[in-house]
């Protein structure tokens, strides 16, 4: 069994639960997830590492309840147990001094993205990050991506908080404006896609990381297969993170939505358990 | 004189189980096993035996239990093999140990396997006992892999008195034993038990530790005194046609895994989901692919097809895993080779194929088959399973510099079961890619031997 020691709320349905899980602390790099299972019934979920503290032994992971899992984990409490965990897994992100470096974060995928931005930082890159949300609320991680970049942008979609619009239109601006050495995007596979659109048009090497749907996070699948540079990959072994200008995009949204009629009937009787 | 035929098993019949995951093979009574003892010529030189990976002395236990003496003929199972109600139930006996029993050539061999199970199950009615142990010898071993060979090896180190950890990647132990071999086969019940068992010999397994990730094979290496790599042959092999990433499709592994690790059978009282359509087609034509076929059948498909690319005389699966699959209305394309998988809303649609020939023999020295050009047609199909065989898991591989890999992605090891690196064993599927259990668990024997002379030196 895996304790949860800390539970934050930081956002409407954004979670952040703090785990105890030394074997994983001890070896995880930004850019990598583990893989839960809440009990002897669940499904196994992928979720990214967002924070680790090796000395406590504990890692840390923000999530939106989307469905099922999601919800049934926003639900727990410091002091509860999940009975699986598993990772750090998926390759580190290539951390190097690349010059200026812009990271994109768009909703919960904001969350990850600091523990990338910090490590970029530390190797000397000049780091510029646009994060964004539906709506100001939504928003998460504002100070600690504050930190850990030279300068912030932020975007919401109905223009509560900076600018109004999405991540996209500031990013656009800035490569107006400056050389950009390398973008790094992590938020739903449709920003990712429209960042991979803006940047290719300007030859910016861009790295995305992926979230297909995944069963054993281990190689043993294939569930979380992807179309890269026209050749299939893994994402769970290969990835996460792949060249966007490569990605197959259309064919990793048409897959995440496999089970779309089974998630609901999934969330309707979590819905119905809870009372 | 004895009968020339075995003892019939009695099976649950087609048109129920084909709506259930309940096993179909119901195993021997006791009167049934002790007639079949009864059968065996309990020969000075017993031919059986050579068959047998994992050197049970089979005569010995079959007179135990022709002498109505149970509980003496697990013990002697019990002394070379931990896991007999697994084996008794997916060992391909014919090609092992019945094969070379006298009885063969002029009638059925002896039901040895039959026997096993039955005795095996007969011990866990009545509760496992633990065999003696030696003392506590003070080395500390790791097990990579809980399958059939990472069980094995710890196992027989725990009953030498060695300190045995396993290190498990899924979040529960087994290996294929538990994700892949479907529950009508080899109920998970039965599994667990036997894991059971060998935990009772002193054994610790960690589930969720993916080594070469959570912990690297060097950090094993500062920890214990010597290492084994049961990893298996988990990376599935696909087509690389068209259409393959469409909606639908789905690795054999996936399938199997989400049925049976993740129950997806049951779901939404489980959480993991499957989709199986009306139509689905299997390629390949082993164990693996019967598996899924009949597991296709079994979570509601109308029509199930396997579409193989050579005849029926090549299909590597067994015999009687074949003939279970006929019998419960499972159809067969033979000479049929998928070539791309069209789609409508992303999802997959049709199955295209070309029928095939025959040629000269390759160097599997199974007949090579070609395409007969013009001879496209269209499968309806709404689901695939793509069951064409693994490779050996390559992570460990990635992860660790200096263990010798073969040209096949395998690791290298010598007869004793030793890799490239000091202190390091291996064996099972990622040693040799895809094979059977029982091989699986004679080389973790094998090595169990060369690791208990490497510690004890
Ligand atoms: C490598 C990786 C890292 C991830 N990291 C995070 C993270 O840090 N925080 C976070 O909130 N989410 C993350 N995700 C997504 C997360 O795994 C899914 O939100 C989760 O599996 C949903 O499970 P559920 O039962 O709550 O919802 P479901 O009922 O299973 O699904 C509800 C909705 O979520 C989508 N969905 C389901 N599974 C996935 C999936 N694996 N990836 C993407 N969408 C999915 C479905 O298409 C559906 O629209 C990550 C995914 C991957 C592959
Ligand atoms: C569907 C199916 C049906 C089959 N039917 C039969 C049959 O009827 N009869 C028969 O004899 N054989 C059958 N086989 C073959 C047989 O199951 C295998 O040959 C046998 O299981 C191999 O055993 P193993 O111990 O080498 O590996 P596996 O059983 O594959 O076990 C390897 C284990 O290692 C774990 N692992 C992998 N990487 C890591 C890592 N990095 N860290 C930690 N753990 C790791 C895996 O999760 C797995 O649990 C079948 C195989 C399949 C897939
Ligand atoms: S383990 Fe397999 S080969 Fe050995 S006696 Fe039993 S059935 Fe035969
Ligand atoms: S060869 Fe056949 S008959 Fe002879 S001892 Fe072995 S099982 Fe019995
Ligand atoms: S999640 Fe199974 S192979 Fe990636």
């Amino acid at each position: 069994m895996y304790r949860i020691v800390a539970k934050k709320e930081l956002a409407p349905a954004v979670k952040s639960l703090t785990i105890d899980a030394p074997l994983v602390a001890k070896n995880a790099r930004p850019g990598q997830f583990i893989i839960v299972r809440i009990d002897e019934k669940g499904e196994r979920i992928p979720l990214t590492i967002a924070g680790l503290d090796v000395q406590q032994g504990t890692i840390t992971t923000i999530f939106l309840e989307v469905g099922k899992t999601t919800e049934q984990l926003g639900r727990l409490n410091e002091g509860d147990a999940i009975s699986d965990l598993a990772g750090p897994l998926g390759n580190p992100t290539e951390i190097k001094n690349y010059g200026r470096v812009v990271c994109v974060g768009g909703g919960v995928g904001v969350a990850p993205l600091y523990l990338v931005a910090k490590a970029l930082k530390d190797a000397g890159n000049e780091v510029i990050s646009i994060i964004g949300a539906r709506t100001k609320e939504l928003l998460i991680f504002e100070d600690e991506m504050q930190q850990a970049s030279d300068e912030l942008y932020i975007a919401t979609d109905d223009g509560s908080k900076g600018h109004h619009g999405f991540v996209t239109d500031v990013l656009q601006e800035l490569i107006a404006k400056q050389k950009i050495d390398r973008v790094l995007a992590v938020g739903p596979t449709v920003m990712m896609r429209a960042v991979a659109k803006v940047t290719k048009n300007h030859n910016i090497k861009t790295v995305v990381s992926l979230n297909p749907l995944m069963v054993d996070g281990t190689g043993m699948c294939g569930a979380c297969r992807v179309t890269v540079g026209g050749e299939t990959k893994f994402t769970c072994v290969d990835g996460p993170e792949f060249d966007a200008h490569l990605v197959d995009f259309e064919e990793l949204m048409n897959r995440q939505r496999t089970y779309i009629t089974e998630e609901k009937v999934a969330l309707e009787r979590c819905g119905r358990c809870r009372h | 004189m004895p009968s020339l035929k075995k003892q019939p098993m009695s099976e649950q019949e087609v048109d129920k189980r084909i709506h259930n995951f309940d096993e179909v093979a119901l195993g021997y009574t006791p009167e049934q096993a002790i007639t079949e003892a009864k059968r065996c010529l309990q020969c000075t030189k017993p031919s059986c035996t050579q068959g047998c990976p994992v050197g049970i002395e089979i005569p010995a236990f079959i007179k135990h239990i022709a002498d109505e003496d149970f509980d003496g003929a697990i013990k002697v199972i019990k002394k070379k093999n931990n896991l007999p109600a697994i084996c008794g139930r997916v060992c391909p006996y014919e090609n092992q140990c019945e094969k070379f029993c006298v009885l063969g050539k002029k009638g059925e061999p002896a039901g040895i396997g039959r026997l096993e199970r039955f005795v095996a199950d007969y011990e866990r009615k009545k509760g496992a006992r633990i065999p003696e142990k030696a003392g506590a010898s003070g080395k500390r071993v790791a097990v990579v892999g809980s399958g059939p060979a990472g069980l094995t090896v710890a196992a027989d180190l725990a009953k030498l008195g060695h300190d045995v950890v396993i290190y498990e990647a899924l979040h529960e132990s087994g290996g294929v034993l538990m994700y892949g071999i479907p529950e009508f086969r080899l109920p998970k019940e039965v599994v667990r038990a036997e894991i059971e068992y060998v935990k009772q010999l002193g054994v610790d397994i960690q589930t969720n530790v993916v080594i070469g990730k959570t912990i690297s094979i060097d950090e094993l290496r500062e920890e214990f005194d010597a290492i084994f790599i049961g990893t298996g042959a988990g990376l599935p092999h696909f087509m690389n046609i068209p259409g393959e990433n469409l909606c639908g499709i789905y690795s054999a592994n996936e399938f199997l895994i989400r049925t049976n690790l993740m129950r997806a059978y049951k779901f939404p009282e489980y959480d993991t989901p499957i989709k199986v359509g009306k139509r689905v087609a299997v390629i390949g034509a082993g164990n693996v692919a019967m598996d899924s076929a009949r597991v296709a059948l079994r979570l509601g498909a109308e029509e199930v097809r396997i579409v193989y690319r050579r005849s029926e005389k090549e299909m590597p699966a067994r015999a009687e895993e074949t003939a279970h699959a006929k019998e419960e209305g499972i159809k067969f394309e033979f000479l049929t080779n998928p070539i791309r998988m069209a789609g409508e809303n992303g999802w997959v649609k049709q199955l295209e194929c070309i029928r095939m020939k025959l040629g000269e023999p390759d160097e599997s020295g199974r007949r090579k088959p070609i395409p007969i050009e013009g001879s496209e047609f269209a499968l309806d199909v709404d689901t695939v399973v793509v069951a064409i065989g693994q490779k050996p898991n390559p992570l460990i591989a990635k992860m660790t510099k200096g263990l010798r890999i073969t040209e096949k992605g395998a690791v290298w090891i010598d007869e004793n079961g030793k890799t490239s690196m000091e202190g390091v064993f291996a064996g099972g599927d990622i040693t040799t890619g895809t094979a059977t259990v029982i091989e699986a668990m004679g080389a973790g024997k094998k090595a169990a031997r060369a690791i208990h002379e490497y510690v004890s030196r």
